[in-house]
């Protein structure tokens, strides 16, 4: 029998269910998160916007029929008559229908979650860490900040420390012999103060190159565009202060725009090695090593000029890592041949030094975790 | 001048002295979220699982928004419970205890629960405590992704036959001669082979629809504790597939009744436009399907034009939806109500036709076996090794393909080896196996 129970408010049966639905429902979104990252609407919505997203893993499955049968009875307001246009399917079943149409995976009742693009933002982030970072002395500002950290005996009644109180006041009672809890004194209590810290501000400097030769296809600069904007979003996060130096190449190599980056696309040969060196004299100029963290990284196909050129790339890549903390290099690649830039490439082993091949969309949040993995084993510098 | 209205035990006198036979009912005015999680999990105090929490967050999402509002929940023992909204007027819920007057002589007259058991409230509560334990032995997780497998098929139940001891219609069914699964081996080792126990007169094959059942007795991959949720799930689907099968006919009798019964009520002049208005909205058309309450009580009224109480009386006792269609659904009353067949095409859907016949035979179509697919396992011992033979009954719809391959990878689970299902598709005699992981389609 039901007891009378007339606090409903104890009934929570239903909410529990449902958080455990929830937490499901994130959990298979961060398995998706790989898609995720690369969904335009998601990287075109405006902040606070949500967006909805079909998720996979949490459909119900059974033995069921069709969902979208040709014929169903219906009925209207007015005498129907043969002929009369009722309307057009709901567009979820749209898709669904020219899915199976196509031998694609039906839409069909997918489960949707609500996400916005912070929320996005907050579970690729959590994924990423930032390996060799230093702490540069010698900043550029250094901005007083306010913590609690200290604990004094006086202070505002807000700011009561109420755990360490009632510590000091058994530890009183304590050595007066009395153990337990005690009336209360004013020596007992203990107050949360706040101390100026100095915080030396971060600064990052990302030098992104990108080559512009011709073979730099569609797809490839589609990659190349997702990855920088990924990588920026995450280091914003994480300094102060980030900037952004555009660097293109093919034969020669200059600096350009951020617009221009993205957009560029010129025909001609590569010569690799020219934009490497240029990633020196900027950051030789700009960007000393004692004040900045310094992030290059360098978006090609691989298809360098000659033996003579990689050889040369590979020289001055051994000297930027001496500065960098990280220096990526990402293949974009559609075919399955390996290229002469990245067989010269994997012989350099170093652990700042991270090589990556993006051959399908799927493969930038592989090459995210690579470049800036939560946790690096052996962090020392190296 | 306060306006009054007859209360519960009223109500139920009244319901009585019109031919009803309700058994004693118990009105709960609960908060939306109470009423929303009774919905959700179909039996208040059902076993927890995460499909019940999305079907609660649905339900209770679409409330808040205005956009679906339920009354009344009445749960199937005796006493009834009946559980309202708190927040409603005395009006409507007065409506509603005329309406749950209708449910609850229909749980007790009709034949389609006559072997429904009436505590089960208590039965529930006892499967959600030993799911509990289950959890709290083999862990949370362990136990959540059983129940997944297991309520992926938790309509494909012997739902027609009578609760009973043993499963003699399970026992139909080849199984694998006794241990030729495990130990694997044992023929190929001299010491074991003793003679063949198996009697000569084992039964021949004969399909079961008792899916859950067959593999609850019969399945070699389960450990008793699994057995026993299986055992559970059964029982709790065996008590709710009669309401299944009898959507519109039990919607129909309620709503036939709160309008029989609020008649013989006095009111005042506003209650009269209020209800009036409550009840068209209960009754309006719905787009592209049809609204139950609104088809229901119609015929049941074309019931009682035609043969009086006791025609209405009788079609409440033996009809379930498809008969009460079949019997009751004439030609007249299709035009009558606007009844239609719409037909897609491309994307656009059009009236394709207004013949009382064709809008009937689609209805019972589209309500044969509750709208759920008719599978049986029709064989235990299939090629020989132990697989699982299904099969789909096609009465002219398709299955939809990816849910059966994914609901397969549920059943592999159950039963620990190949399973298979046998369907057709677009007119082909199809194979659905699912090995591991794998799921292949193969044109027989």
């Amino acid at each position: 029998m039901l007891p009378f129970v007339t606090d409903w408010s104890l009934q929570q049966k239903g909410p529990v269910d449902q958080r455990r639905h929830q937490a499901k429902v994130k959990e298979a979104l961060s398995r998706q998160l790989g898609d995720l990252i690369t969904e335009e609407n998601i990287i075109r919505s405006q902040r606070g916007q949500t967006i909805k997203v079909p998720i996979r893993s949490l459909q119900q499955f059974k033995f069921r029929f069709d969902p979208w049968p040709s014929q169903r009875v219906g009925q209207s307001q007015a005498v129907p008559r043969v002929g009369d246009r009722l309307g057009r399917l709901p567009e979820n079943a749209r898709a669904s229908d020219q899915g199976e149409r196509a031998g694609e995976i039906p839409g069909v009742d997918y489960v949707e979650a609500e996400l916005t693009f912070e929320d996005v933002e907050e579970m690729l982030f959590r994924e990423l860490g930032l390996p060799y970072l230093e702490n540069k002395p010698i900043a550029r500002v250094v901005q007083p900040e306010w913590a609690f950290k200290d604990i004094a005996r006086r202070g505002l009644m807000g700011n009561l420390d109420k755990r360490r109180s009632l510590r000091a006041n058994i530890l009183r009672y304590a050595r007066e012999g009395h153990p337990g809890l005690g009336r209360w004194m004013p020596q007992d209590l203990r107050f949360k103060t706040w101390v100026p810290e100095e915080v030396p501000e971060q600064n990052a400097v990302v030098v992104a190159m990108r080559d512009i030769s011709g073979s730099m296809g569609d797809f490839k600069k589609r990659m190349a565009r997702l990855f920088a904007f990924w990588m920026l979003g995450f280091l914003k996060s994480q300094y102060q202060q980030v900037e952004v130096v555009f660097l293109v190449h093919h034969t020669q190599a200059r600096e350009v725009s951020e617009q221009e980056f993205f957009e560029l696309g010129e025909s001609g040969g590569t010569k690799v090695s020219s934009v490497y060196e240029l990633c020196e004299e900027v950051l030789g100029e700009r960007y000393p090593h004692a004040y900045w963290n310094i992030y290059p990284i360098h978006f090609s196909d691989g298809d360098n000029w000659s033996d003579a050129d990689n050889r040369r790339t590979l020289e001055s890549i051994q000297r930027i890592l001496t500065v960098a903390n990280v220096l990526g290099y990402a293949e974009i690649r559609e075919g399955g041949y390996s290229s002469t830039l990245m067989s010269q490439f994997s012989k350099l082993i170093h652990p700042r030094f991270k090589i990556v091949t993006i051959s399908r969309s799927q493969d930038l949040y592989l090459a995210l975790k690579t470049f800036f993995p939560r946790q690096e084993e052996g962090a020392t510098d190296g | 001048m306060a306006k009054t209205y007859p209360d519960d035990h009223a109500i139920w006198q009244l319901a009585v002295a019109h031919g009803l036979r309700p058994c004693p009912v118990i009105f709960e005015p609960v908060p939306a979220s109470v009423l929303y999680e009774h919905a959700a999990y179909l039996i208040p105090g059902r076993m927890a699982h995460w499909s019940f929490g999305k079907q609660y967050q649905l339900l209770k999402t679409r409330y808040d928004y205005g956009l679906g509002k339920l009354y009344e929940m009445v749960v199937n023992t005796n006493p009834a419970y009946a559980f309202l909204l708190a927040s409603n007027s005395s009006l409507e819920n007065t409506m509603i205890r005329c309406h749950v007057m209708g449910h609850v002589d229909f749980f007790q007259a009709n034949q389609a629960f006559s072997h429904t058991p009436k505590n089960m409230i208590d039965v529930v509560s006892h499967h959600a405590d030993r799911i509990r334990q289950y959890e709290f032995q083999y862990g949370k997780n362990v136990v959540e992704s059983f129940l997944d497998h297991v309520l992926a098929i938790e309509e494909h139940v012997d739902w027609d036959r009578p609760a009973r001891r043993g499963f003699s219609s399970v026992a139909n069914v080849q199984t694998p001669p006794e241990k030729s699964i495990r130990p694997r081996y044992e023929d190929l080792s001299p010491t074991t082979s003793a003679p063949s126990k198996s009697s000569p007169s084992r039964p021949l094959p004969r399909p079961t629809f008792d899916l859950l059942g067959f593999l609850m007795t019969s399945s070699d991959a389960l450990e008793d504790w699994q057995r026993d949720i299986i055992g559970m799930v059964r029982e709790e689907m065996r008590y709710l597939w009669p309401q299944l099968r009898t959507k519109i006919i039990n919607e129909g009798w309620a709503t036939y009744w709160h309008l029989r019964l609020m008649r013989e009520i006095s009111l005042a002049d506003d209650d009269w436009v209020d209800f009036a208005r409550m009840h068209a909205l209960v009754v309006a058309p719905q787009e592209f399907q049809v609204n139950p309450y609104a088809l229901g009580s119609r015929i049941f009224e074309s019931i009682w034009q035609k043969g009086g109480d006791e025609a209405l009386f009788l079609a409440r006792e033996v009809e379930e939806d498809t008969s009460f269609l079949r019997n009751h659904l004439s030609p007249e009353l299709v035009q009558a109500m606007h009844l239609f067949v719409a037909e897609r095409e491309h994307q656009e859907i059009f009236v394709h036709t207004v013949d009382g016949k064709a809008v009937r035979d689609l209805l019972i179509h589209d309500l044969m076996h509750g709208g759920i697919p008719v599978i049986s396992v029709d064989d235990g011992d299939f090629h020989h090794r132990g697989e699982l033979l299904l099969r789909h009954h096609h009465d002219g719809s398709d299955l939809d393909i990816r849910y059966a391959e994914e609901t397969l990878r549920h059943v592999y689970r159950l039963w620990g080896r190949p399973v298979h299902l046998e369907t057709v598709v677009a007119e082909r005699q199809v194979r659905l196996s699912c090995d591991q992981d794998e799921v292949t389609k193969a044109t027989l």
